[in-house]
């Protein structure tokens, strides 16, 4: 067969074309850094990586909120670049990571009680005790005793108490029950501290949304979510008795102050629980959510990025905390962190 | 010629069909064979009591798979027990009562319904069908619910949602194969029976005798599919591993929970536990289609022409 | 006698009233659902829809262009693997029918058929995905071309086995070997039905969530890179319909009705493609 120069040319042409397509490919190569975790705080982060974005048109951060359990999943199996959960991972999750995982707290955020109760428009007061035996299943109806005890002047109508929690593995969660196993001996026995626990009653709603909707379309339901959910989807929230005996409503200030006393003696490895903290004027289920990465991470380019975006994080995102709902992290907190930022091995 | 050339052509084409079918037949065991082997740790820990256990507790690491199994069988039960004589009824009258004009056009818009997409189902199911049924729990005078099958919470996200997504969604699939399967029922069979005087109705109850196995094989068809079901069940079911006769309580499928914790399973355990799940819905799917697949042609096969289920009704299950 | 041939015919009437009622009950969803999806999902729809990317969580606006592409680059992906394995069994099937062989394999693409999607998701999750630490398009792809496979199968035997016995015979006859006279004389007769079979499936395949669920994933970015995770209609409808923000919800109705219209457009120039194919194979 002889080769038809005219084919043989065409071929050459295409082959030339396709190769310096790939090669201009290469060369404007976004950075692509896959991350999943937390639902806790998505606000904030959706709205970290698309400015970054704005700045860094090369980097895309792609963010999938699938709850902290599927982070610190992830992250083991490292089928993502970093993770994100607001329960930090217990010694036998680090355990079963593939090499050394460092925790990094990102913002403060608040674990709020929602609620749907047609009529009630009043922010209702909760203790502890209260939460606990409404999500244990010992308190079925709004105009129970114990919550009439705590809401005097608010008319409580007959009616079941929903409850919603989360049908994933959730660090939303993990905040709840540490608070729950705080103030109530009976959960910490019966149903303990975890990213997903044996519910004793309730629906399961995935991720933050999926409680925030529950709790929207259900009358008499009760849910908790972190404070930015209730804010934008303007649920009625409530306020929850701290250890000093006020009745505090989340907010930037009440969550700074629950992380003061933690942060003057923060660990190395930043893996501390601030709910129920003593003080005045704190708010006791407030929490640091923290970002999943290696100690030594496979792909050094990543790596390089994303350090930068951290860097970037702790100072100018910072700035956008507040505006959504979240209490950015106290100056000590920065300051250990960037330190720590420089174990990661580029 | 004495000698047979086989030609180079030939033994391509014989090659690649048959290494492409062999392939399709090996991709079935594999799924099976990696299925079980990814269960191993959860049936080595919990061996049989897995399926008779109730807790589901990712915790303290308890796995009982019971829940979902219930909630798997409960909702398809109901559901193909609706399903059932509706889709019997729409095949009868396809293939016996209909007009001619008509035919074409209901055939068409039957099968419509079967390629709506399940997530699109489930996105009508939470937003017309949850608050439709809370609406009705709500009305649900208080002494009807002291019968445990009406007890529990009002809020929509509940069996009877599940049950009936699940009815709807089962309905074409099986109404299809029904039809099939009618239309194999030889002509004399209907002649006879008119002759003798017997009625349209009469008619069709001798041809639904006649076509018995195959009917039953596509009801066990529709149940295959109903197991499997997975998104539109789990936007509507309410995701909660406990076991309950009640319409109105919320539950959980073996799909559901598959789709909801696999990506986030606190440990390995966890996950072989789930994959374990998985394991028993490919073995029960297999054997249902198997069975019916038997049933329909053994039927078809006595008369002629065979009955091969149409592509256009083969619809994932999703 | 007459009293008794009354009640027989009354009954009759009565049960084809039933059916004919059992068929407007099976409507009536049909109905209702495709009522919601266009009323809701028409308010949605705009420009912004097919060119813009999802904007941040609280912002109202953006779009799901990177979900429409990625749907038809994962379907794209699954007809890759399906077609030619699909085809080619059910050519083997059509060829070798009546066989055990034939038979075995047939009975493998019902039971592969029948396999709950979340399974197959699972499955390829376990071979793809786990082994390579990566969410990737590629891995979608696979898992849709294994639901594919058992339709395109089936599809391609019934339509090679339609095709009329003399036409294979009398290449034959003209001196063909077996596999000139299927190439080139009954696979192209068999090919409209073969096409639409395939058009159909990829139809109901874009239709899929749950594979995609751990396989492609999803992914915020405009993203057509094959081994990173991709967005596709289906999940990122899940993601939204379970979201508390109502434009999330517009947005999710008026993804259904982006989907829903895809996969009915298809299905129905399908569906005329093969009543015109069969009117002009039986020359009416």
């Amino acid at each position: 067969m002889r080769i038809k120069n005219k084919k043989m040319r065409w071929l050459q042409i295409a082959l030339a074309l396709s190769l310096a397509s790939v090669l201009v490919a290469v060369a404007l190569a976004k950075v692509s850094i896959n991350g999943g975790g937390a639902t806790f705080p998505y606000p904030i982060y959706s709205k970290w990586f698309s400015e970054y974005n704005k700045l860094h048109p090369d980097v895309e951060i792609n963010y999938q909120p699938q709850g902290s359990g599927f982070g610190i999943q992830q992250i083991q199996k490292q089928t993502v670049f970093f993770g994100a959960t607001d329960g930090p991972m217990t010694p036998d999750q680090l355990l079963g990571a593939a090499g050394k995982v460092l925790h990094f707290p990102t913002v403060l955020g608040a674990d709020v009680p929602v609620y749907n109760i047609p009529g009630v428009t009043a922010a209702l007061k909760f203790t502890g005790p209260v939460l606990a035996n409404i999500f244990l299943g010992k308190t079925t109806k709004w105009n129970d005793p114990e919550i009439v005890k705590v809401n005097p002047g608010v008319t409580l109508p007959n009616m079941d108490i929903t409850v919603a929690h989360r049908s994933d593995g959730s660090g939303t969660t993990y905040i709840w029950v540490d608070y729950l196993a705080k103030v109530s001996p009976e959960w910490k026995t019966k149903v303990g501290v975890a990213t997903a626990v044996n519910w004793p009653v309730g629906l399961g709603g995935k991720g933050n949304d999926g409680v925030t909707s529950l709790v929207k379309q259900t009358p008499g339901a009760i849910g908790y979510v972190e404070l930015i959910y209730a804010l934008q989807n303007k649920i009625s929230y409530g306020s929850v008795q701290n250890m000093s005996g006020e009745f505090v409503t989340a907010s930037v200030d009440t969550v700074t102050a629950a992380a003061a006393e933690a942060s003057a003696k923060m660990p190395a490895d930043f893996r501390v629980s601030i709910t129920n903290a003593p003080g005045k004027g704190v708010y006791p289920i407030s929490s640091f959510t923290w970002i999943l990465l290696y100690e030594n991470p496979k792909d050094k380019a990543m790596a390089k990025t994303f350090v930068e975006f951290m860097n970037w994080m702790l100072v100018d995102g910072q700035k956008f905390a507040s505006g959504l709902g979240y209490a950015p992290l106290p100056s000590q907190v920065v300051t250990m962190e960037k330190e720590a930022l420089k174990k990661i091995k580029l | 010629m004495s000698r047979r050339r086989i030609s180079v052509g030939d033994f391509l084409f014989k090659m690649g069909t048959s290494t492409f079918a062999l392939i399709l037949v090996l991709l079935v065991v594999s799924i099976g064979v990696v299925l079980i082997y990814q269960s191993m740790p959860t049936i080595r820990e919990f061996g049989f009591n897995f399926w008779s256990t109730q807790t589901w507790d990712p915790v303290s690491g308890n796995f009982g798979a019971l829940p979902f199994i219930w909630g798997t069988l409960y909702s398809s039960f109901i559901a193909i027990l609706i399903a059932a004589p509706i889709s019997i009824g729409v095949a009868v009258f396809i293939s016996e009562l209909c007009p001619d004009q008509l035919k074409q056009p209901l055939v068409f818009l039957t099968e419509l319904l079967a390629t709506v997409p399940s997530i699109v189902y489930g996105l009508w199911g939470i937003f017309v069908l949850v608050p439709a049924v809370r609406a009705v729990q709500m009305w649900f005078p208080d002494w009807l619910r002291a019968v445990p099958l009406f007890s529990g919470p009002r809020n929509g996200l509940s069996m009877l949602s599940a049950a009936l997504i699940l009815t709807i969604m089962v309905i074409p699939f099986t109404s299809s194969v029904a039809r099939e399967v009618l239309k194999a029922v030889p002509l004399a069979q209907r002649e006879t029976a008119y002759a003798l005087g017997a009625t349209r109705w009469e008619v069709t109850k001798v041809a639904l005798h006649y076509a018995r196995v195959g009917i039953i094989g596509a009801i066990m068809l529709g149940l295959g599919r109903a197991f499997g079901e997975t998104m539109a069940v789990t936007m509507v079911i309410g995701n909660t591993p406990k076991m309950s006769l009640s319409l109105f309580a919320p539950q959980y499928t073996m799909a559901a929970v598959i789709a909801n914790e696999f990506t986030e399973a606190a440990n390995d355990l966890h996950i072989s536990a789930l994959i374990e799940i998985g394991l028993v819905l490919f073995i029960v799917t297999f054997v249902i289609n198997a069975g019916s697949r038997l049933l329909i042609w053994g039927m078809t096969h006595q008369t002629k022409p065979t009955v091969t289920v149409p592509v256009r009704t083969m619809e994932p299950t999703v | 006698m007459s009293q008794r041939s009354r009640r027989r015919r009354y009954t009759s009437h009565l049960m084809s009233f039933l059916c004919v009622l059992a068929v407007l009950v099976s409507l009536v969803p049909l109905g209702f659902i495709l009522f919601f999806v266009i009323s809701q999902g028409i308010s949605s729809l705009s420009w912004d829809f097919f060119t813009q990317l999802p904007k941040p969580v609280g912002e109202l606006g953006g779009g799901m262009s990177n979900a429409i592409a990625g749907t038809l680059i994962v379907c794209g992906l699954g007809g890759l693997l399906a077609i030619p394995t699909g085809m080619l069994a059910g050519i083997y099937v059509a060829q070798y029918a009546g066989s055990h062989k034939a038979n075995t394999v047939r009975f493998g693409a019902d039971v592969l058929n029948g396999i709950p999607s979340i399974v197959v998701g699972v499955f390829v999750y376990a071979i793809a995905v786990s082994p390579f630490k990566q969410f990737t398009a590629i891995a979608g792809g696979i898992a849709l071309g294994v639901m594919m496979i058992p339709l395109i199968a089936r599809t391609t035997e019934e339509m090679v086995l339609l095709v009329p016995g003399s036409l294979l015979e009398g290449s034959l006859a003209l001196g063909a070997t077996r596999a000139y006279a299927m190439v080139t004389v009954v696979l192209p007769s068999a090919m409209p039905g073969i096409i639409t079979g395939i058009v159909l499936a990829l139809a109901r395949i874009a239709g899929e969530t749950a594979p995609l669920l751990f396989t492609a994933f999803n992914n915020r970015f405009w993203s057509t890179s094959l081994v990173q995770p991709i967005s596709t209609l289906t999940v990122q409808i899940y993601n939204y319909a379970g979201a508390p923000y109502d434009d999330w919800h517009r947005q999710a109705w008026a993804g259904a009705l982006v989907l829903i219209t895809m996969v009915l457009v298809c299905s129905i120039l399908a569906r005329f493609a093969t009543r015109r194919l069969e009117r002009m194979q039986t020359g009416q």
